[in-house]
């Protein structure tokens, strides 16, 4: 289990955009360092991303090496509904973590 | 032709001025410290408060269980640090406070130095200070505790043979590299620094400075690690602490 910082507004209005932020301390090791001993240390980052709304698709999306340490992410989503935002997201270990925020429509 | 010499006066004066290091960071890293969800020293600072309240050590006991919520129990005290210890008979940092508190209250282990737990509570306790103006306290009984500091800041060391002082007083401002040198003020430890891609303590940076210079490091426990933030510390009075801080 990785920490993570969701920023959801609770409550938002219909059909407008709201930006959802997220901050997930990971080590994101590139796999192009080497330890002190010469020896290469493994890639390490979080590969995947998905993000769904009530199981609706919202984003997808791969990410690759050369992306820092615990990498924030924002993007904007648009509701018509109220309903529950579930953040997952994959890393090279294969650990799977998913987050999740209710959001309300007014 | 008066205005402008008074102008150009005032430009070296804004310059020379007491004054934060985020006031010589980038746009970008301003920013990323300005917005509270985009700053990634708020991880730590979420781990320190799940510690805040996690009993632990043979006492079975909490930080919160003797001091209470941290927002008002520990509102102004980061700002205060490095504060003398009367039991011990000098100054102490906020970490070896914490340390203390460990051992003696809840007799847990005390954490690794620079670890992600101990440098979560750190920010914790120095995020309920943010905003609050620096005022680390010399007075008789740390009066020579700072002196001692003071000695350090000015002493020239390792082998590029460079005293703090000679980059921090004199040369901030300037460049280092591509780098502005920042006055060197400790008011947003810990911080989290892009280069290291983490939290960092106080403790660390001036490591990293002193290896810089190709001086030996303090050790972590080092008597002189603690002068020489205690100095930093009365130096950068005023100035308000910006706990969690990005730096570059």
């Amino acid at each position: 289990m990785v920490r993570v910082l969701i920023n959801v507004p609770k409550h938002v209005k219909r059909d407008e955009p709201f930006d959802v932020k997220l901050l997930i301390s990971h080590p994101m090791e590139s796999g192009q360092r080497r330890d002190n001993m010469g020896q290469p240390i493994p890639r390490d980052i979080i590969n995947s991303f998905v993000c769904t709304y009530n199981g609706a698709d919202v984003l997808r999306a791969d990410l690759f090496p050369a992306i820092a340490a615990n990498p924030f992410l924002s993007f904007a989503v648009v509701a018509q509904e109220s309903g529950r935002l579930t953040l997952t997201f994959t890393d090279d270990n294969g650990a799977v973590q998913t987050e999740t925020a209710n959001v309300t429509v007014e | 032709m008066i205005w402008r010499i008074a102008l150009a006066g005032l430009v070296v004066l804004a310059a020379t001025e007491k004054h934060s290091g985020y006031q010589d960071a980038s746009p970008e890293t301003r920013a990323m410290q300005d917005d509270d969800t985009s700053n990634p020293g708020f991880l730590w600072v979420q781990q320190g408060e799940a510690l805040w309240s996690e009993r632990t050590g043979s006492a079975g006991r909490s930080c919160a269980d003797c001091h209470g919520t941290a927002p008002t129990a520990m509102r102004g005290v980061a700002a205060r640090y490095p504060a003398f210890d009367a039991h011990l008979g000098r100054p102490i940092t906020l970490a070896q406070r914490i340390e203390q508190c460990r051992v003696e209250r809840q007799e847990a282990t005390p954490l690794t130095p620079d670890s992600d737990a101990l440098l979560g509570l750190s920010a914790y306790v120095g995020f309920q200070s943010r905003g609050m103006k620096m005022q680390v306290a010399v007075d008789d009984r740390t009066r020579p505790f700072y002196e001692a500091g003071k000695a350090l800041f000015n002493a020239r060391q390792g082998q590029f043979n460079l005293s703090c002082a000679q980059c921090h007083d004199d040369l901030a401002g300037q460049r280092l590299g591509g780098s502005v040198i920042p006055q060197g003020h400790p008011n947003g430890y810990p911080e989290y620094r892009l280069e290291w891609q983490a939290m960092g303590s106080l403790a660390r940076r001036i490591r990293n400075c002193m290896v810089g210079v190709r001086a030996e490091p303090f050790a972590d426990d080092a008597l002189d690690l603690v002068e020489l933030e205690l100095y930093l510390g009365a130096r950068a009075n005023g100035l308000h602490v910006e706990t969690p801080a990005v730096r570059p």
